[in-house]
Formats: C-alpha cells, structure tokens, sequence
C-alpha cells in the first residue's frame, strides 16, 4: 500500500484501507490531528492514517444530553456548539496540545477518547469514557463495528466502546463516538488557600470532597507552579497554592463557597475567585498553563490520594521535582529534571511502594524510545491486554508499540 | 451424568471447606433467578468464601472441561443466572464482607456477594453513599451487578456501576487471579472495567470490588406531578432537562402502574392521572426549595393535574416506598415479565403509544414504570405463568417491544442485562461483524466457553456446539473412599441455602 499520510473521508474508505495494511502487513500510525502523537513510544509504520477528514456533528439532542459526533470533529467545535446551548462536556478535557507544542484545543473529539483524557471535574462527573454511549469503530481486520447507541444506559452485549476509551488508537480507529452532555454550569467559584505544605493541602483537598458541596475541582501546586498562572493574586503570593472549586446556579455556588470557607477555616482560606477569574483559572488548569513553555519531562501519575503527598516527599529526595495535584491528589502531574530517563527509575521505583502509575507525557523522541512511557503491566494483566488487543487487532497493525514495546 | 460423583468428589477435595449442594433438594434453591419462567436443576452448586477457593475451582473446572454459572443473589430478571444441567453454579454470597470503608480516599472494597444496600450502610455513618441504588438493591449483589452494569433510579446523575467502580479482583477461567485498577480513579493500561461490567459473568468471576463513595448531599426532597396524558409527562422531562437542571432522580409511572402502586402502599399517588412523575432533587433546603420552584414552573407549561411538593421526611420516604415497591405490588396481582429496552427521550410518548398498542394486539395488560429521565422504560407484562401458551405470547409480545426499542434508536437492555432472555434478539441490534468482535473477546478469555455459556450470544446461525460449552469429559482414576463419606454426609445435611 502507499505509505505515507492518508485521511479517508468514510468509514467505506478507511475499512479498505485497514483491509489494505492488512494484505501487505502494512503497520499504520493512528491519529486524528496528531496533537497527542508524541505522547508513547515513537511508532515505527510506514503510513499514518488520520480522522482528521470524517468530521460534523451527525447528532446533537440536547434535551436528551446526547451528542454523536465523527471522531475527527475538532474538539473546538463540539465545545462551541454545546455552549450555545448551555452545556458542556463534563469531564473537561485535559487539552494537552499547548504542553506539547501545539495550539489550544487543536485536537479531535476521536483523540480526546482514545486517550481518555479527563480533568479536574472528573473526581465529581467522571472520566472521558464514563460518558461514551457508544461508538462505530474499524477493527484490526477492516471490519466496521459499532458498540454501544446513543441511549444513556446500555448493558446489550460487551461495552465496547468505553473499552476503547484510552486504548491510544492501538484496538480500533473509532470512526464516531456518541457522547453524554450535561448542562453547563452556570456559576463557578474557587476557594484559594496560600503556602500549605502539600500534606496538609491534599487533607484539605480531601476533606472537601466529604462534603456536601459537590466540589468539582481540587488542585495543589508547588509555588514556582503557581507563579506561572495569569490571576495576579495568585501568581504573586510566591506560595502554593491550593484551589477548591464549586459549581451550581448563582445563589448555590454562593453559598456552597461559603461554606466551604467554614469547613476549611484550618486552612486559611485567604481568597474566593469570583465567577470570571474562576473560569480563568481553571481554564489554564485545564491547558496545563503551570508547564507550558518549558522542555522538562512531564509525567502524568495517578495513585491513591492520601499517599500522593508522600509520593511526592519521598520522590523528591531523589530527583529534583515540581509538582501540581489534581483529583485531590489522585492525579499528579510532574515536571522532572532533563536527566536522560527523564526520573523513570525514581518515579516508578517510588510509585512500587506506594502504588499508582505513570505515564510520560512530554520527552524527546530520544527518551521516549528509551524507557516505558506508560507503566509497564504486571504479567497477569499483561497477559491480558496481549488477548484484548488480539482481539481486536490480530495482526498488531494499529501503532505497533506505541503503549507496549511487544504489542 | 456418569461424572457427577467423581466431580463432586473431587470439588470436595479441592475446596473443603467450601460449602457443596449436590442434593436435589438444596439445589432446588438454585434451579432459577427472578426469571422464574425458565428453571434448570445444575449439577451442583458451591459456596466459597474465599477469592483463592473460586481460583481453584475455576481452575480445576477448566482442567475437566466443567461449565459454570457464577451467581449472586439470583436476582437477575434475564437469565443471566439460570443454571445448565451440566455446570456447577458458583455462588458468591458467603463472601459477603465489607472490607475496607476509607472515606478519606472515598472508596470502599468489598467482596462481591455483599449485598448492593450493604455497602451504602456501611459508609452513612461517616456521611457517604454508594450511588447505584437498583430496586432490588436490599437482596442484589455487587458482584451482579458488576456482570449487569446495575443502574438505579438515581442513576441520571450519578451514573450506573461501571460509572462508580474502581477496580475489581477477578479470576479467570483458567484459575488466575488478577488484580484490575483500585484506589486510585483510573487503571494503567487497557481499561478493562468497562469490559467487564455487564458482560454477565462470561468473562472472569469477581470476588472484590473496589467502588467509588460519594459525599451524601445535604437533603433530597422528591415532588410528585400528575399529568393527564403521557406526552405531557414526557414533554415535561424534556423541558426540565432543557432548563439545566438535572434532577438526581425522574421516575414515570402510568395510570396502571400509580394505581397498583397506590394501592399497594397508598403513597397518595394521582389515581385521576394517566401518567406521574416523581421528581427528586437534592442540596440544602433553599437548594431544594430553589429547584422544586423552578421545576414547578417548568411543569405549568404542561398543565398538571396535581403537584405535590414532599412536606417531610416520612412523605419523602412514602412517595419513594411506593415506587420501589411497584415490581412486589404488581407481582402479588399477577405474574409478570419485566421488559428493560432503552429509548431515546424524545421517542417516549411514541413508544408508549406503540408499546400499549403492542400488548393489546397480544391481549396483555400491561404497566409502565420507569426511570424517564435516561429512556430506560420497564413495561411489565402481565401473564399466566401457569399456561404455557401465555408464556410462549409474553414472550413473541416482550420481543416486539423490544424490537421497537432497537427501530426507535434505542437499545435491548439496559440495565437487566441480555441473559437468555434476549439473547436471540441481539442480531436486531447488531450486525454479524459486531458480534463477531464482542465474541472474540469471550474466545480470548475463555476459549473453551465455560464460563456461563449460553447466555448473550445468539446461539441460532453460530457456532452452536460452542456457544453452549463442550460436554463433559472423563475426569480420571477415582479417589479414596473417605471423601464418598464426606460427600454423603453433606447431601443428608441438606445444607442453609443462602
């Protein structure tokens, strides 16, 4: 087949062309705009096939909080289109293109699946894949398949779909995802605490989550982090700062902030963003302002949150860190020295006390190929991902070695 | 059967301190779930308590080409427990203890036969819930509905199992043990929850679950509006959710359905109404106010011919009690199949409209009751279950209503799972090369089709020989003679059904 990049228009055309890679054993490269290519191990295929041309919004009904979309749609658009009618995704994408040198929510509504790449909302609303109906999908064999519909509860059959959510594009090249919207929140306002150690912020981030409030944002981060965010009172505290966000009509978001302050009073909260430097501030969240610009490694680690701060601790006697938590502590992004594993070695051996994993996020083609990008699997679950993807891809045609060196 | 002894023998062996049913009797208990139409008496029924005594008949099954069943409560309304005479019935509710509740983390870990109720209870005390609330909840088991991906009335805004499950343990046919995410809010790798919740116990058997906690809200208070026709009811959904507002629970009732209920449980339902809905919300009290304000408002639009805002706690409980009893009070009526498609919203009035037609044309009364706000509709059916030809009607009469589902956009289950009950359906809602795929998952995890075979998979134009398992096969020389003694007492012994 013509190696090289191709960006079938139909299912009709991209099914031949995986029949095709499959005839001459051609190895493809899976993306839709390639905002997130550099993110596992460089793929070696000699074609690329992209999304990037099946694109429109085929469905929207949004007094069912359904929308279906091709999966090369531009998350742009569909973010757009769902705020003309008040609603949103939930999980709040993770737009990880400006961290990787690319513009802002650049990429396809087909990539931010495959990569399940949620938010800070995600510890209230759930992750990406929580929120996928179904999909239409090419499997390893160039069969179309489709999993799942567009109704909101589905258990007819093996869920699919959501199985391929942060599959990297190495099952199936998803064609079209049918999604869960909800209404857009319409008030937001964040708790601001100053200079806490990261121990006590996440049992601060911690104690918000048991309450009543709904909290759907719960960020720590280092102070030389949080001099990197545009809200001036925040960038100048020269301290950590700790960030709780409450969402809800006008009058409860109100009085949800309001109680919060009360609940965390041990904490000092010195500050309550409004409504429009909320948005701001989480938006940047959002966009990983707290580690654009920079060439360190970026490591993205999920644990248990009562053992992050100690992850953290224990880590940086190590290897020089930054730090910013999510999910209130579940979720740790890391920016670590640019030392040839970029701190593999310490991370991990770190995270096998511990427990939780890790997965590179931002290094040079170099370091990518050199070291595991994502966490290596214990054999039993290895095992296990070799079926599925077997399954699916019996060939391996889909991005050989993207997540796993053998797969 | 000529096996039937050395297995249990051998099972005895294996597993000696786990409980065996091998008398007729005991596995009477056994011969069906909540789909009591169909009844199969198994071959034997084991008890283990222990994640390490399920590897080790799972292995040893695998080894002997033995089928298995796994079960919880038996509470499945598809099937999806239903014995075969050739396979031993593995049942999970001795293994019932909450391990561990960490509200600082938010989750709990249990072992799957701990009822669904159980786990909520254990963590209240400390201000959190678990959010799936099926209404069998009180007897379900987490482990059923890991295999159904289990929903509940207050599912539309806090999602359905796989929504709140963070990692389970789970062993494989062939005996192994692996350990699939945990504390933490997403796994490595390959997100095999989603695979594994609601695939119905074909994939692996899990033992424990790891399940998200939620913080409990402040207070919920439900209203009660009355309309005098279906569309009016479902048209009210639709501005409600259209408003921003995402009530935690919309349940729908018809004229049939609010009056067995009401007279069930005198719940004060509109028995002058053609259809009901129980709106809930949740916050504080000028939270709770707020919405039910508003949601009132919305309703005008739709002329309702009541409106009831709870009072009190105890109205709150009465309007819901009634609701939750409504599958007991229209059984003590008559018998009933419980149908479980899902539709778009937008479909409701006509999908009520087609389905009353549906089960006139069957000479069927029929009651809807449902959770409106995600288009999971629940008609039950009433019949004779003591004439087979009513039985053979229900069924053809249930098919077309579920095949109306799948034309309206919707889907065949959503929450009761396929079982035997739709598994011939599935080629309505999909094609060939999509069952293609979801079986080659079940042949890659379990290719000699063991583990509750028969169930999902339409067996019609497959491979049938191997949809249903192989046969038995010989298992080798016999073992010591105190075990045959081991054996018989246990079967004089009767055994506690759970």
């Amino acid at each position: 087949m013509r190696l090289g990049f191709h960006a079938p228009e139909t299912e009709e055309e991209l099914k031949h062309l995986v029949a095709e890679a499959v005839d001459t054993r051609t190895p493809l490269e899976v993306m839709g705009k390639g905002t997130k290519r550099e993110i596992g191990h460089p793929v070696g295929a000699g074609a690329v096939v992209s999304t990037e041309a099946m694109v429109g919004i085929s469905l929207y009904e949004p007094t069912e909080l359904v929308m279906v979309a091709k999966a090369g749609t531009p998350l742009a658009e569909i973010e757009t289109k769902l705020a003309e009618n008040d609603q949103e995704l939930p999980f709040e994408p993770v737009d990880l293109g400006p961290v990787l040198g690319y513009g802002p929510r650049e990429g396809t509504i087909g990539g931010v699946i495959a990569t399940n790449i949620s938010g800070s909302r995600r510890i209230l609303k759930g992750a990406a894949r929580d929120h996928v109906l179904g999909v239409r999908a090419v499997n390893g064999r160039g069969e179309l398949i489709k999993a799942g519909g567009r109704v909101m509860k589905n258990v007819t059959g093996y869920d699919l779909g959501r199985t391929l959510a942060g599959s990297w594009g190495t099952l199936a090249i998803m064609t079209e995802v049918a999604l869960k919207v909800l209404p857009a929140q319409r008030e937001t306002r964040t708790i601001v605490c100053f200079g806490l150690t990261d121990q006590t912020a996440i049992e601060a981030l911690c104690i918000a989550m048991g309450t009543p409030y709904e909290v759907s944002g719960t960020l720590h981060a280092h102070a030389e982090l949080a001099a990197r965010f545009s809200d001036q009172q925040i960038a100048g505290a020269e301290a950590a700062v700790t960030a709780i966000r409450v969402e809800n009509f006008p009058a409860s978001a109100r009085y949800r902030a309001s109680r919060l302050r009360q609940a965390l009073l041990a904490y000092s909260p010195a500050l309550e963003l409004d409504h429009e430097r909320s948005k701001k501030f989480w938006s940047e969240v959002r966009a990983l302002k707290m580690f654009q610009g920079k060439p360190n490694p970026l490591w993205r680690v999920s644990t248990t949150p009562t053992n992050a701060a100690k992850l953290i601790n224990n880590l940086s006697r190590k290897i020089d860190v930054r730090a910013a938590y999510d999910w209130s502590g579940g979720l740790i992004w890391i920016e670590s020295p640019p030392i040839t594993d970029g701190g593999a070695v310490d991370i991990r051996r770190t995270l096998a006390e511990l427990g939780g994993h890790a997965t590179l996020i931002r290094a040079d083609d170099a370091m990518r190929a050199g070291i595991d990008v994502f966490q290596p699997l214990e054999l039993p679950l290895a095992t296990l991902s070799a079926k599925l993807k077997h399954a699916f891809d019996p060939l391996g045609i889909f991005n050989p070695g993207r997540m796993y060196r053998d797969m | 059967m000529a096996r039937r002894g050395d297995i249990l023998k051998q099972l005895k062996r294996l597993v000696p301190k786990a409980t065996l049913i091998a008398d007729q009797e005991g596995c009477r208990t056994f011969e069906s779930d909540a789909l009591t139409a169909y009844r199969v008496l198994p071959l034997a029924v084991v008890l283990p308590e222990s994640t390490e005594e399920v590897s080790a008949i799972l292995r040893f099954c695998h080894d002997n080409h033995i089928k298995v069943v796994p079960r919880g409560a038996g509470t499945s309304l598809a099937g999806g427990a239903l014995p075969l005479e050739d396979a031993i019935v593995l049942c999970l509710s001795r293994m019932n203890k909450v391990l561990d509740v960490d509200t600082s983390n938010r989750v709990a870990r249990v072992q799957a036969g701990t009822t669904n109720l159980a786990i909520t209870e254990a963590a209240s005390g400390q201000g959190f819930f678990y959010a799936p609330d099926p209404s069998s909840q009180i007897a379900c088991t987490v482990g059923g509905n890991i295999a159904t991906n289990s929903g509940g009335a207050h599912c539309l805004k806090y999602g359905v199992t796989v929504n709140n499950l963070l990692g389970v343990r789970m062993v494989m046919m062939d005996g192994e043990i692996i350990d699939i995410g945990g504390t933490h809010l997403d796994a490595p790798g390959y997100d095999f929850l989603p695979l594994i919740t609601g695939s119905e116990g074909q994939l692996g058997i899990v033992t424990e679950a790891t399940v998200r906690l939620l913080a409990s809200p402040e207070g919920s208070r439900p209203m009660l509006l009355g309309f005098d026709s279906t569309e009016a009811a479902a048209s009210c959904v639709a501005a409600i959710i259209a408003s921003g507002i995402v009530p935690v629970a919309i349940e729908f009732m018809d004229r049939p359905a609010i009056h067995v209920c009401e007279h069930f449980v005198a719940a004060g339902y509109p028995l002058d109404a053609e259809a009901a809905l129980i709106v809930e919300v949740e916050g504080s009290e000028d939270e709770i106010e707020y919405l039910l304000e508003k949601i009132e408002d919305i309703a005008g639009d739709f002329l309702p011919t009541s409106v009831r805002r709870s009072q009190s706690a105890e109205e709150s409980a009465l309007i819901w009690k009634g609701r939750k009893a409504a599958f007991g009070a229209i059984g003590q009526l008559s018998d009933y199949v419980c149908m479980d498609g899902v539709i778009p919203l937008s479909q409701l009035p006509k999908a009520l409209d087609e389905i009353g037609w549906i089960c006139r044309k069957y000479r069927f009364d029929v009651a809807n009751i449902f959770h409106a706000g995600d288009g999971n509709l629940h008609p039950l059916i009433l019949y004779n279950a003591n004439d087979s030809v009513q039985l053979e009607r229900v069924e053809l009469c249930g098919a077309e209503i579920l095949r109306l589902c799948v034309e309206l956009g919707g889907c065949l289950t959503g929450e009761h799972g396929v079982g035997i009950e739709k598994r011939e359906l599935m080629y309505e809602q999909y094609s060939d090369e999509d069952i293609d795929q979801q079986v080659r998952i079940k042949e890659e995890l379990d290719p000699s089709w063991l583990l509750n075979p028969g169930k999902v998979f339409p067996i019609e134009g497959r491979d049938a020989h191997k949809m249903r398992g192989l046969e038995l096969q010989d298992l080798g020389p016999e073992i010591e003679a105190k075990i045959d003694v081991e054996i018989e007492s246990e079967v004089v012994e009767g055994h506690d059904a759970p």
